[in-house]
């Protein structure tokens, strides 16, 4: 019996928004009288997030902290339409519909301010601290509530502003798949680091070392978590899960977390992240979307690792110590590749 | 651990923001660890029935007779509800952008084509009388052969699982059983390749495994409508699909959502929402309908299996001369999102390597499993997987370093796309960079110099003279390419045989595969290499069913 080293690699692009577009988002910003701003969306928060990106795109593009903005969603009644939160879509359409929304409301405010300040709203801008101020002078300055108050009861305009973001819809060519699938990608590249144990066909996965490109971080906290969970659910379908073990044949599917597979805490690696940020020219600052792709990178990166410890290539998914030890045989033993690094 | 390579693009970003790239905590964090924050299950009303359903023990059958006077009279059943009362029993879900035929019942009427198919709802006082009642209903069946491999379904004379889809596959454009693409001419560039390698890659099917299982609760309101609390992903999606099956205006449905457990891709197809707010109609009282964790782990659709059997040509230098992917998606039974995934697929096809010749073929198929749907990484995920092993051999084959083939390779700012769109804002040769450098895995000065920013373009921006076909013709399937062949050495996939069914069924005279088209013209095996890129062909707009944008200009329109 013997345990031996892995490392493999693989490296993705994933395309952000539904596949040929035509899938608007809507987005209504409106503030209270004391300048206290609601956003208002039928997008899901799935715990990816959705409220809080909405919030720090909304607080950026109006110019207030972000204690000064809450996003309400989702109620058909009160939330503007929406595709839905599927297809690494949320950040990038919501966003971008949250700041034409924002930039409205932002425009009505500043006019109230100008008029209040009796200058030219041109000439104001935010200080992100719930403060407007002609710029280059911070002493000539009015507070978002105090313009807020002024535009509601003395001036008789609403601080409102909609939003809506679409990709035209493309055709697709029948002949030649020709076709404008997304405007955006985010990449990624990972390396696993893991051991195979040539008795048992047990594979422990001992780390994973990764760099996500995702346009902009609008939370690192946040994509942290999305790319921490994201790689162990990469982790899980490539060896554990699935609801039919002996594929195509539909039986033995589990009924509960008992009998479907999936790493435990102590299956858990560490993972050391590198993001890198190139914005996409047309995501809400620069930002694409880390939700889906996290996952995609890891399968075959264990794949290939376990390629590299005991020589053998399981091309079917998920690899389990049944398909190892049954490749192990046929292979007449571990076949250790080269070393990396 | 996280960290930040800001030296890299940062001439493309302004890094002087407030809030944006703070980790600023959610607005709902304390909701959620303290247990507080409101789900779809979370809303309490008097007098709440709960819903269950009578689902399939045969994965395809014949419904002999379905029996629910026992139910009826059973303790707390309020309702029983079949088939004949859904307003429209028939429905797909993209039919909301104008994309394929309706094909799936929210009740089983005269057929079930999977194993746990709903056919009778129950709606009772408890759940546990609801439950108690779903086993008084007697169903007869006549059992029917069953094919669940993608490629055995898509041979002539198959048994039919769809009766929308006779020929068990999702029809593209009217015109053909899968979505293609080509790019230049890959039997070509195979035959000038140093190196050709061909492999076949199964994606097994996942399970969502949400915290939260799918679940609506719906209730009357005073004014002639129903509010609904729904755990759908898109919650206009979910209404339209609704007020579609309920024949309703859309108004009178107020849905009520936004914060879900979870979801991955599992909680789009409104699995809960029409038969909730239909209880809630016929009952006149709010109704509770949730997936327990073995039905949805069983029965609500998961990711479906992929097959994906790439052929490569490569040369000894290590460049990519062409690559051609075939792909089979396996929907299940009925379409819900699989036909969109296999678009998705295609689009993505080769991966983010500039490759020359491209062909790409992907088939939603129809089998007599759950019916899948999307899920993280849809249409995406089980492609890189083969793509990316199939990477790693083919590095392994001409003696390259994995990292070092891979930015040979790589997609560069101004390269042409296998769909036919230039390149941008690409980033993949720097992250593979960023990660050898963190792990130490040595790369040559060329490939630690490489950049997305520059040597692309140029003759890598040409769309090339490109081999088109007329393979897959609807209706010819004679036409279909065979099955490709595999390289010998490569894993055979497990045969399966389906249990022979219990019941001696007569099958209906066996499946005629269609008479050739009258007249038409015996295809070449190749169509001429077009003389010069052709130039977009924009399909003829089609009448927006709805007022608004819709899907029909790209695909079949809805019959």
């Amino acid at each position: 019996m013997a345990r031996h080293q892995g490392r493999g690699m693989a490296s993705i692009n994933y395309p952000i928004g539904m596949n040929l577009g035509g899938d608007p988002s809507q987005a209504l910003v409106h503030a209270n009288p004391d300048g206290k701003f609601t956003v208002a969306l039928s997008a899901i928060d799935l715990g990816q997030g959705m409220k809080q990106v909405s919030r720090q795109i909304a607080a950026e593009t109006l110019g207030v902290p972000i204690e000064d903005v809450y996003v309400d969603t989702a109620d058909s009644d009160t939330g503007p339409h929406d595709m839905g939160s599927f297809a690494s879509r949320g950040t990038h359409r919501v966003g971008n519909a949250v700041i034409v929304a924002a930039k409205e409301a932002r425009g009505v405010l500043l006019e109230a301010a100008a008029e209040e300040l009796e200058v030219n709203a041109d000439d104001l801008v935010t200080d992100g601290k719930g403060n407007i101020h002609v710029r280059g002078a911070a002493s000539k300055s009015i507070t978002v509530k105090a313009a807020s108050q002024a535009a509601q009861f003395k001036q008789g305009k609403t601080i409102s502003g909609r939003g809506i973001f679409l990709i035209p819809l493309s055709t697709v060519n029948p002949e030649t798949g020709e076709m404008s699938p997304v405007t955006a990608y985010a990449h990624a590249c990972l390396v696993v680091d893991l051991e195979v144990c040539d008795e048992t066909g047990d594979v422990k996965v001992n780390k994973l070392t990764s760099a996500y490109e995702l346009g902009r971080a609008l939370n690192p906290k946040m994509v942290e978590q999305q790319l921490v969970g994201g790689a162990w659910m990469g982790m899980s379908h490539a060896l554990y899960e699935t609801p039919e073990p002996y594929y195509p044949n539909p039986e033995h599917g589990g009924r509960d977390y008992n009998e479907y597979l999936m790493p435990g805490p102590g299956d858990i690696a560490p993972h050391d992240i590198t993001v890198l940020e190139r914005p996409a020219p047309d995501g809400p600052f620069g930002a694409k979307g880390p939700g889906e792709m996290c996952a995609n990178p890891v399968l075959p990166a264990v794949a290939n690792a376990i390629f590299n410890a005991i020589g053998v290539r399981i091309d079917t998914l998920p690899i389990t110590p049944e398909k190892i030890l049954r490749a192990l045989k046929a292979q007449g033993g571990a076949r250790p590749q080269a070393r990396r690094a | 651990m996280l960290e930040f390579r800001k030296d890299l693009f940062a001439d493309e970003r302004d890094d002087n923001l407030n809030v944006i790239g703070k980790g600023e905590q959610r607005q709902d964090m304390l909701g959620h660890v303290t247990g507080r924050t409101r789900f779809f299950d979370d809303h309490g009303f008097d007098g709440l029935l709960h819903l269950k359903v009578v689902r399939s023990p045969h994965h395809h059958a014949r419904i002999r007779s379905i029996d629910v006077t026992a139910a009826e009279r059973a303790p707390g059943v309020k309702r029983v509800i079949r088939g004949q009362d859904v307003p429209l029993n028939k429905n797909t879900l993209l039919s909301l952008i104008d994309f394929g035929k309706d094909d799936e019942p929210t009740l089983a009427v005269d057929k079930v084509r999977y194993k746990g198919e709903p056919i009778v709802a129950i709606i009772a006082d408890s759940e546990a009388e609801a439950l108690a009642a779903v086993k008084l209903v007697r169903v007869s069946y006549d059992p029917l052969p069953t094919v669940f491999d993608v490629q055995e379904a898509l041979k002539p004379g198959a048994v039919v699982v769809n009766e929308t889809y006779p020929g068990n596959y999702f029809e593209y454009h009217d015109k053909y059983d899968h979505q293609k693409l080509r790019f230049g001419d890959v039997e070509a560039a195979f035959r000038t390749a140093d190196h050709v390698l061909e492999e076949r890659y199964q994606m097994s099917p996942i399970e969502h495994a949400s915290t939260e299982t799918n679940g609506t609760i719906a209730a009357p309101e005073t004014n002639n409508r129903y509010v609904v609390h729904s755990c759908a992903q898109g919650l206009f999606f979910s209404l339209g699909t609704t007020a579609k099956i309920l024949a309703l205006e859309s108004n009178r449905l107020h849905f009520i959502g936004g914060t879900v457990g979870g979801g991955f891709g599992g909680k789009v197809d409104s699995l809960t929402e029409p038969l909730a707010v239909l209880g809630a109609i016929l009952t006149g009282r709010p109704v509770r309908y949730v997936l327990g964790r073995e039905e949805e782990m069983q029965f609500a659709s998961p990711r479906g299996a992929e097959r994906h059997v790439i052929k490569d040509g490569v040369m000894r230098d290590g460049r990519i001369v062409a690559r051609q992917i075939t792909s089979y998606f396996d929907a299940g039974a009925y379409t819900r999102l699989t036909s969109y995934g296999v678009v998705k697929c295609v689009a993505h096809m080769p991966g983010p390597y500039t490759i020359p010749n491209v062909r790409g073929d992907a088939y939603c198929v129809f089998t007599n499993r759950v019916p899948a749907t999307a899920m993280r990484g849809f249409g995406v995920t089980g492609v890189d997987f083969s793509i990316e092993v199939q990477m790693d051999k083919l590095a392994h084959l001409v003696g390259i370093d994995p990292m070092e083939f891979r930015i040979l390779n790589a997609y560069r700012d101004g390269d042409m796309k296998a769909h036919r769109r230039v390149a941008h804002n690409t980033a993949l040769i720097e992250c593979v960079q960023v990660v050898a450098e963190k792990v130490n895995w040595p790369l040559s000065e060329t490939a630690r110099r490489a950049s997305s920013l520059s040597g692309g373009g140029g003759a890598r921006a040409a769309i090339p003279p490109t081999v088109t076909d007329e393979s897959g013709r609807i209706g010819r399937p004679e036409t279909r390419q065979a099955p490709p062949q595999l390289t010998p050495g490569a894993a055979p996939l497990p045969a399966y045989q389906p249990p022979p069914a219990v019941t001696v069924y007569q099958p209906p005279p066996a499946h005629q595969p269609a008479a050739p088209l009258p007249n038409y013209p015996s295809q070449p095996a190749a169509a001429a290499p077009l003389p010069a890129p052709a130039p977009p062909v924009p399909n003829a707009p089609a009448t927006p069913q709805h007022g608004a944008a819709r899907f029909s200009s790209v695909f079949t329109r809805r019959r």
